[in-house]
């Protein structure tokens, strides 16, 4: 038996939402299919806190302007260039609506209060974080009659010549074991919790790597519809990677087990050698680059090196910082040669130079006739206690994903763009971001290209 | 490590959301603990008060349970805050009554309601207790205006003590000075956050009851029980007054000031509980405090008795039901006083304190 309807959702996230309200309020009837269970409904976008948006003028929760070209500027710099650029300035021109059009979906703002980041000006923050905004997206897309389904797994995809037929149910909804639609809204994000997948291109490495979201996201929808003929984007071993605590939960341990505490200290591997500079960059580059830097350390661990008198220089952290009287009790606690760490940090104390030290720019603290040196923010570590965090990579999403059109419409391989399927968020993340991560730059796409997406399924569907 | 195990889980969630700091926009907890890294008893109790169990931050939690995290701060600070009653209690002798404060309550009520019965049939005939009193004065052929006013104005000069005694611990244990006072802005502040219920919307969607669809029905009934109580307490200031100052003795016309007050409190304190009831029937188990059924039962039972019996007076004191009505109603008013510093109705003096704190700490930070 099966069920059909005009417009198909599979996914539960930020994306799938927007394109599901955008069908529904396009006139078209929708179901969503959520994998995972209600608690864990809305894949990454649990654990996401704002967006980042262009705007002309400053609002009541923005300051300043954030001019389309600045945004495109600051994706050209994470992404080295990586970018499709069409769809990336359409996409930035896309965002300063979506500011607005989110609001009218029940999505509330917050202005920046407190932590570490320095985002007023590019970045909304939603009222509550990530999981308070699915909440509002999901309420709005029942009131308007968007039919929901959790624990709704799909085994496959039935495609024929780029024409998305329908999808069979792990478990049956209302007796039906597959679902048809006229159009298709693939949103399913990318399969960073999928290790087998992982190791395909990390190897076992993989094994060590930390999944910062829901266990849910292993990618199933985006190999099925590479196998069914979609284009492919991106490398898929780029992939957003923190450094996060190693005392992390497997999966899920979100926003709270990042670590903003590499810039006060030093970073050594498992033998107790430091391996990049700490000093390199401010916050959102700094934050991106640490992951894969301690992927690609032996056993992919890492330590950051710091002393007391930093403490309080740093958000709080879940897990409290592993002490030593002196730098060998430390290595001992730690597993580090004591010999080994000992060296290291009087190394790197004997190089530091005088400066004046402001963790808020590119200071003039730094050392000399070291390597790796640390440019910028470099005061020696020794006062006791001596601490550190153990890290480890944390893997927020991946970017391989399907190729789209400006419609947000899929891509076959023979470069057709196919019939009646769409794709947005993590599953086309790829299109825009070829590498690196700026914050807040996931939700846009999700946001931007799920009501495109939507709108593009409902307009197919009702024609 | 703190007091009590409840603090324990405190400190914990305290910890967890201070790395997390999502929920900084909801209410005045999380802006509170982010001024704070580490936190003492009186900061988790301090914390526990300006939490107004509006739930949002258990629904728009990530790490709620059944997140292997296991936040829940909406439950654990209303527990903290049940428990912290009983530890600030004057005297110390009478804290084990929270501890059994369902029974407590309504022994009292009972005790006092039948005290009064039983003192007005001993004290009149039956033609007096069952007469038709009419005109100024009805009331007072059955307990002197002198003895009312004596007995009443002592078990709350009592009730006052005990709660000024209970939040001086309290003051000097959430950070403020050792004799250190508020100050009239913040005051004011804190006046305008309580009365208005500021931090029961939820950052702004309504607060969390039965399910994660955000409702605004609490505060409406907690507005009618609070400001009922408020029109009722004017209502006997105001015929007090009459009474000393213009010689005028109740019971007055309906029209007359007393009496409007008082039937308007009266609905208040009827409508209010009963939806506070229901509302507190209705509420996800994982955001209450279910070991505090009968504190909470209690008060609201008991407010709604003074509501009842008082409007039933209102409405029938031109009959022969006036004086056992009277009885009721003066024993209902008794056992309120006498349980104030005993029961639920510590939480708003708490709240309130906690507020002015709060108010007092961000304008020191700004």
């Amino acid at each position: 038996m099966s069920k059909k309807y005009d417009v198909l959702v599979i996914g539960g996230g930020n994306a799938a939402l927007c394109a599901a309200i955008a069908a529904r309020r396009g006139g078209a009837s929708v179901v969503v299919l959520e994998g995972a269970p209600k608690f864990y409904r809305g894949g990454n976008t649990r654990h996401t806190r704002n967006m980042r948006c262009a705007h002309d003028a400053a609002t009541e929760i923005l300051t300043g302007p954030y001019t389309e070209e600045e945004f495109w500027k600051d994706l050209l710099l994470v992404t080295g260039g990586q970018t499709d650029e069409e769809l990336a300035r359409h996409m930035i021109r896309e965002s300063k609506d979506i500011l607005n059009w989110i609001v009218e979906q029940g999505v509330r703002w917050q202005p920046s209060l407190g932590g570490t980041l320095s985002l007023g000006r590019t970045n909304s923050f939603f009222l509550g974080g990530g999981r308070a905004m699915l909440n509002a997206l999901y309420l709005t897309a029942e009131q308007l009659g968007v039919e929901i389904h959790y624990d709704a797994e799909v085994t496959d995809l039935v495609i024929e010549d780029g024409m998305f037929l329908a999808a069979r149910l792990k478990r049956p909804i209302d007796g039906a074991n597959e679902i048809r639609a006229t159009s298709l809204v693939a949103a399913a994000g990318g399969f960073e919790a999928n290790i087998e997948w992982l190791k395909e291109y990390w190897g076992d490495a993989a094994d060590n790597f930390l999944i910062r979201g829901t266990p849910y996201n292993r990618g199933s929808i985006l190999k099925m519809l590479l196998a069914k003929g979609v284009q492919d984007v991106g490398d898929p071993t780029q992939c957003h990677a923190v450094a996060i605590d190693a005392r992390a939960p497997k999966f899920d341990g979100g926003i709270i087990t990042r670590h903003d505490s590499v810039v006060f200290g030093i970073v050594v591997n498992k033998h107790a050698q430091r391996f990049y500079d700490e000093g390199e960059d401010i916050w959102p580059k700094r934050y991106a680059i640490w992951g894969r830097l301690v992927a690609a350390q032996p056993d992919q661990i890492a330590y950051i090196i710091f002393d007391s008198t930093v403490v309080t220089s740093f958000m709080p952290t879940l897990f409290p910082p592993i002490a030593g009287q002196t730098v060998a009790e430390l290595a001992g606690k730690l597993d580090l040669d004591p010999a080994a760490l000992e060296k290291t940090v009087a190394d790197f104390n004997a190089a530091v130079r005088p400066g004046i030290f402001d963790h808020t720019i590119l200071d003039d603290c730094r050392t000399e006739g070291i390597t790796p040196p640390k440019t910028h923010w470099a005061r020696r570590i020794e006062t006791p206690p001596y601490l550190a965090y153990p890290v480890r990579p944390g893997i927020t999403f991946t970017y391989l994903g399907t190729r789209v059109t400006r419609e947000a419409r899929m891509l076959m391989k023979d470069g057709k763009p196919s019939a009646n399927m769409f794709a947005a968020g993590e599953i086309m993340a790829g299109n825009v971001l070829g590498k690196g991560y700026a914050a807040g730059m996931g939700m846009t796409i999700g946001s931007v290209f799920g009501r495109i997406a939507g709108r593009e399924a409902a307009k197919h569907a009702r024609n | 490590m703190h007091g009590t195990r409840i603090l324990d889980e405190a400190d914990r969630l305290m910890t967890v959301c201070n790395s997390c700091r999502y929920c900084e926009g909801l209410c005045a907890v999380f802006p509170a603990m982010e001024m704070r890294r580490a936190f003492s008893d009186g900061d988790l109790n301090y914390l526990a008060h300006l939490c107004h169990a509006c739930g949002a931050c258990y629904v728009d939690c990530q790490f709620s349970p059944p997140h292997e995290f296991n936040v829940n701060v909406p439950k654990t600070l209303a527990v903290a805050r049940a428990e912290s009653y009983a530890a600030y209690a004057w005297p110390r002798a009478l804290s084990g009554v929270f501890a059994r404060n369902g029974l407590v309550i309504s022994l009292m009520a009972a005790l006092s309601m039948a005290a009064f019965i039983l003192g007005f049939a001993a004290a009149h005939d039956r033609d007096v207790l069952f007469g038709v009193h009419t005109g100024p004065g009805a009331f007072y052929k059955l307990m002197p205006h002198n003895a009312m006013a004596a007995l009443f104005g002592a078990a709350l000069l009592y009730a006052i003590l005990a709660l000024v005694m209970s939040v001086r611990t309290f003051w000097r244990d959430i950070g403020a000075p050792i004799g250190g006072r508020a100050d009239s802005g913040s005051i004011f502040q804190a006046i305008r956050d309580a009365g208005e219920l500021r931090y029961l919307h939820g950052g702004g969607v309504g607060c969390y009851n039965e399910d994660d669809r955000p409702t605004d029905r609490r505060k409406l009934y907690h507005h009618l029980t609070f400001y009922g109580f408020l029109l009722c307490f004017a209502a006997t200031c105001v015929g007090t007054l009459y009474h000393y100052l213009l010689g005028r003795e109740a019971p007055y016309p309906w029209w007359d000031l007393p009496v409007v007050l008082g039937t308007l409190g009266g609905i208040g304190l009827v409508v209010g509980p009963i939806g506070l009831f229901a509302a507190r029937m209705q509420r996800d188990s994982e955001l209450l405090d279910e070991g505090r059924y009968g504190m909470d039962v209690g008060f609201i039972a008991m407010v709604f008795l003074n509501g009842i019996t008082g409007l039933a007076l209102l409405s029938l004191r031109e009959t022969a039901a006036m004086g056992p009505l009277l009885a009721l109603h003066l024993g209902a008013v008794f056992a309120l006083f006498i349980t104030m510093p005993y029961g639920k109705f510590v939480h708003g003096i708490y709240r309130f304190t906690a507020l002015v704190r709060y108010a007092q700490e961000r304008r020191s930070a700004s």
